[in-house]
């Protein structure tokens, strides 16, 4: 094996939703600087395989940092100790040798744990499933041309559209609050123009939605943009703020 | 050469250009009170089945869609980086409907149907109006309007672009319009589901078998008909940029049971990835092609630099201009630094086996974009800030804000990666295995050799030939799924109208699941001393070494018996912890890899059969004088559709390509 890390894993150990859980202390070494966390991860699985012991169950997908799928809270922090970046982006040259690194599945009534790591997330899908897009049919479009989208707009919708579904604001906040997520789906379509028609109809619908989920409620800590791993910005949730109340308003005088 | 009688592609009469026109107005229709009857069954929510999804639910047909991340907005699709190409011509520099036809096939070295390709390309100015309708937010210049840029083997700008992040925001499109047909109840979606088998009821297709993950039950799905639209199988290399979980299951399921694969050795090196720097790597992390608008490839001129240079003795910094060899400037001045993706990545093994490569390992080039930051980016700036003679620090300064607008996020990932800041240091690239251009043999309609089952986006053998051109999956995925299959399907449900709901009780679903449930049992029960990772490692190592950017005779058939060898001792000796009725990822993989165990053999079983070389496939024998491939268009202008007849026995069936409005020449990009 390739590097000169050795590490102290804290891992939290669940079997299954039922299981109340706890932390298993495991020694990892010969750690390269240049693994991923992830890759330390199935240093470790592989061992513990050969060892006859049931690996670590975690989600990952892409490895990438774009498919939102690994989740991990790292020393008390999801994704870790760096900002912007996700957990498989994350690498072991952000520890030093002989650490000890606690590592936790996402903690939130809303993400029911599955097994050790991974926690179930299906509640965002139900969020977007509510209103989280454009009701325009295959065959609907016009010429792409013909909305010119200033480009100040294109970019913040842009910035707010980059939004992976990770979780990882639901996991930093300590009221397990959804809003940024939330708003971020909400704040890309009321930027744009073919967002307009239904913009008042979406974010009642979301909110609500979000509320049944058993989400938290926003007591602006800011923890979910410090901790967000592509920098989404809480000026999306004062604008689903803004939109909110607009919409509320417009309901009660119809 | 004839075409096999198995193979009808089904295209339709006509001029090429009328075709699809045609076709869309003579094939029989539904009626809306029978789609409500009818039940489609969708394995993948990528770009392709996402859009079938949501495109097949609006139309009314009851959809049923699984994927095995934990939301439909993971698929694979959501990783690609660099855009979608669609002959909208908003440059007015010369693109049209024939001339992405044209590029395709030419990109592809004539191994693709002309009327698919050309379908494709007629319905890809859809997909941009479709996009932008759904609100996805794709790069725009000042005056409002849709920007584009450049990929390579083209030379119009015609690819769309949402910064590096193009997949991602197509898919997050795709993905909230099948989220909306969940919310109104026409879609059911599955997730965390893996499909397993598929079922044949008299010949047709009529459902799958899935395994739950969290669970690990074992399901029977009933559908009139099952598109697969699972992606492609580039993991059967252990090391590429496809994300960790994307296999050939479920293609591999269809095909044991009678669909016929297609061209399965035509496989995508992509020439700009990171290096591979460590035996501890899971994956390998593209560098997007559209780097190549702007970045430079180079090596040293002399190997004493490049030695220099891989000890630490020289910054590439300061190696003179005159010192290096930009070596695809210089082999093809017409396209440059566009050239095809197999072009660039044979160039670059090229370069690395004299003995130019950079790195420690000695297997990479440099990207460089030093020139382009300050001459082409840092002078535009400076003329536009009204900058008089602006010094070179200046150049660099002003051309970084544009390359971190352009590009920013593939550059904080390659920092990320490799601890080393490209805005310093050239970026060091490599070729690395990314798509597959083979798949399940489809005809015009997408169906497969099994009536009823259908193959959409990468899973198919597809639109790209022997090459696929950059900006052009994305298109494909969405052109099925979005234009295609809501039309094609037709020509067949309109048959099955009568055919009622099948009871999942049925003999066949009976047999599917009893057989799915014994090779899971059989997995767990083998309790060998291995890790699946282990032999999924060397698996990768003798497909990269013998069926790779060059292939030959002799290693082709030293891999298929290493290959015999390695499976033999996987159902030896792989140990699978955990139970068959829990999450357990390691057993999932595990049937993976046992599929891939066998894909590997019929990949270099057709390498070896195809005595030529064209696009991605290079076999060393079969090259010209310039190193370039030599194609065998006489012998070998086919599709080549291996049909399994037992266990590792498969027929060939070819597929005669017929070229009625290309002139197909030697191609070249000098
Ligand atoms: C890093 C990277 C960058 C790329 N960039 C570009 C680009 O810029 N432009 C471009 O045109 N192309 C690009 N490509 C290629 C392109 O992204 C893919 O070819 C395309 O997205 C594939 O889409 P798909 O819908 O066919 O499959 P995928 O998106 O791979 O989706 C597969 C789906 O099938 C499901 N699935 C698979 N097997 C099973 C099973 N057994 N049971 C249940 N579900 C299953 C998965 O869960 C998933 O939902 C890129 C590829 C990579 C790897
Ligand atoms: S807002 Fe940020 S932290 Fe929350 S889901 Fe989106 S990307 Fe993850
Ligand atoms: S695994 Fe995809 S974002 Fe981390």
């Amino acid at each position: 094996m390739s590097g000169n890390m050795n590490l102290t894993l804290k891992v939290w150990r669940q079997k299954n939703k039922d299981d109340r859980g706890k932390f298993e202390t495991y020694p990892v070494q010969h750690i390269s600087p240049d693994m991923s966390f992830l890759e330390m991860f199935d240093v470790l699985n592989e061992r513990l395989i050969n060892e006859g012991k049931d690996p670590v169950a975690f989600d990952h997908d892409c490895r990438e940092g774009i498919c939102g799928m690994c989740s991990m809270f790292i020393n008390g922090r999801p994704h870790g100790p760096l900002q912007g970046v996700t957990t498989c982006q994350l690498h072991m040259r952000s520890f030093k040798n002989g650490d000890t690194i606690v590592v936790e599945p996402w903690r939130a009534s809303a993400f029911p744990v599955i097994k050790d790591l991974a926690v179930d997330r299906s509640a965002f899908d139900r969020i977007i499933s509510a209103g989280g897009f454009i009701s325009v049919n295959t065959g609907n479009a016009q010429d792409a041309n013909s909305i010119p989208i200033p480009k100040d707009d294109a970019d913040a919708a842009f910035a707010a559209a980059t939004c992976i579904g990770c979780g990882a604001c639901v996991a930093a906040c300590k009221n397990a609050s959804a809003m940024l997520f939330v708003s971020a789906k909400v704040s890309q379509f009321a930027l744009l123009p073919q967002g307009q028609a239904e913009r008042q109809e979406r974010v009642l619908n979301m909110v609500a939605q979000m509320d049944a989920e058993g989400f938290g409620s926003c007591t602006n800590t800011g923890a979910c943009e410090a901790e967000c791993p592509k920098g989404i910005s809480l000026s999306n949730i004062a604008r689903m703020n803004r939109d909110y109340i607009g919409a509320q308003l417009s309901v009660q005088k119809a | 050469m004839t075409t096999s009688p198995k193979l009808d592609a089904k295209i339709p009469d006509g001029q090429l250009e009328q075709k699809w026109t045609k076709y869309r107005s003579t094939v029989p229709l539904v009626n809306p009170a029978n789609k409500r009857n009818l039940e489609i069954i969708i394995v993948g929510s990528g770009l392709a089945g996402a859009s079938a999804a949501a495109s097949l639910a609006e139309l009314g047909y009851k959809v049923k869609v699984f994927c095995f991340q934990d939301s439909a907005r993971r698929a694979h699709s959501i990783a690609a980086q660099g855009g979608i190409n669609a002959a909208k011509n908003y440059q007015n520099d010369g693109d049209s409907t024939y001339r992405l036809f044209y590029d395709t096939i030419k990109g592809g070295d004539y191994r693709a149907r002309e009327a698919n390709v050309y379908r494709l390309a007629e319905v890809s100015a859809n997909i941009i109006d479709q996009c932008v309708a759904q609100g996805v937010p794709f790069a725009r210049e000042y005056g409002g309007m849709l920007d584009n840029r450049s990929f390579g083997g083209t030379q119009v700008k015609r690819t769309f672009y949402a910064a590096g992040q193009t997949g991602q925001q197509l898919l997050l499109g795709a993905y909230s319009a099948l989220q909306r047909q969940v919310g109104l109840g026409q879609v059911e979606m599955l997730t965390r589901h893996e499909m397993l088998d598929i079922v044949n009821i008299d010949g047709k297709c009529r459902g799958i078998i899935a395994r739950d993950a969290v669970t690990g039950k074992l399901e029977r799905h009933f559908g009139h008909a099952v598109l697969l639209c699972s992606g492609g199988y580039g993991n059967v290399f252990f090391l590429s940029t496809n994300a960790m979980g994307s296999n050939v299951t479920a293609a591999w399921k269809a095909h044991k049971k009678g669909a016929f694969f297609g061209n399965p050795c035509f496989t995508q090196i992509h020439p700009t990835c990171i290096p591979v720097s460590g035996d501890h790597q899971s994956k390998l992390t593209l560098m997007s092609e559209s780097l190549r608008n702007d970045g430079r490839i180079w090596v040293p001129k002399r190997k004493e630099d490049a030695e220099a240079i891989r000890t630490g003795k020289l910054n590439p910094n300061d190696l003179k201009e005159e010192d290096r060899d930009y070596y695809l400037e210089r082999r093809y001045p017409a396209f440059g630094n566009l050239v095809p993706r197999d072009v660039a990545s044979r160039a670059a093994k090229e370069r690395c086996d004299a003995g130019f490569g950079v790195n420690r390992t000695g297997e990479a080039v440099y990207l460089d974009f030093a020139f382009n930051m300050k001459y082409k980016y840092g002078k535009k700036e400076a003329t536009k800030k009204g900058i008089q003679n602006p010094t070179e620090e200046q150049l660099t300064e002003l051309g970084k804000a544009v390359v971190k607008e352009q590009y920013g996020n593939l550059f904080d990932m390659y920092q990320q990666i490799t601890g080393v800041n490209p805005y310093e240091n050239p970026m060091m690239i490599y070729p690395a295995v990314h798509y597959t251009m083979g798949g399940l043999w489809v005809d015009y309609n997408l169906m497969t050799t099994v009536p009823g089952l259908y193959a959409l986006g990468e899973a198919n053998f597809s639109d790209h030939g022997a090459n696929r051109l950059g900006a052009s999956a994305l298109m494909q995925g969405l052109a099925d799924g979005y234009f295609v299959i809501p039309y094609t399907i037709g020509a067949y449900l309109s048959n099955e109208i009568r055919t009622k709901a099948i009871d999942t009780n049925h003999e066949a679903f009976e047999a599917a699941e009893k057989s799915v449930r014994e090779r899971l049992e059989k997995l767990k029960n083998i309790n060998g001393t291995k890790t699946v990772d282990y032999f999924h490692k060397r698996l990768g190592k003798i497909m990269w070494d013998q069926c790779g950017m060059a292939r030959n005779e002799q290693g082709l058939k030293q891999a298929i018996a290493d290959i015999q060898a390695l499976r033999a001792d996987f159902w030896k000796d792989v140990r699978v912890p955990g139970g068959l009725n829990e999450f357990n990822p390691e057993l999932e993989k595990a049937g993976r890899v046992a599929d891939f165990l066998e894909l590997g053999e019929l990949m270099c079983r057709d390498a070896l059969n195809r005595n030529e070389s064209c696009g991605g496939h290079f076999r060393e024998e079969f090259q010209t004088e310039e190193g370039e491939a030599l194609r065998d268009d006489e012998n070998f202008g086919y599709v080549a559709a291996w049909e399994m007849t037992g266990d590792a026995n498969w027929e060939l069936h070819r597929e005669d390509l017929k070229y009625e409005n290309i002139k197909i020449a030697q191609r070249s990009y000098k």
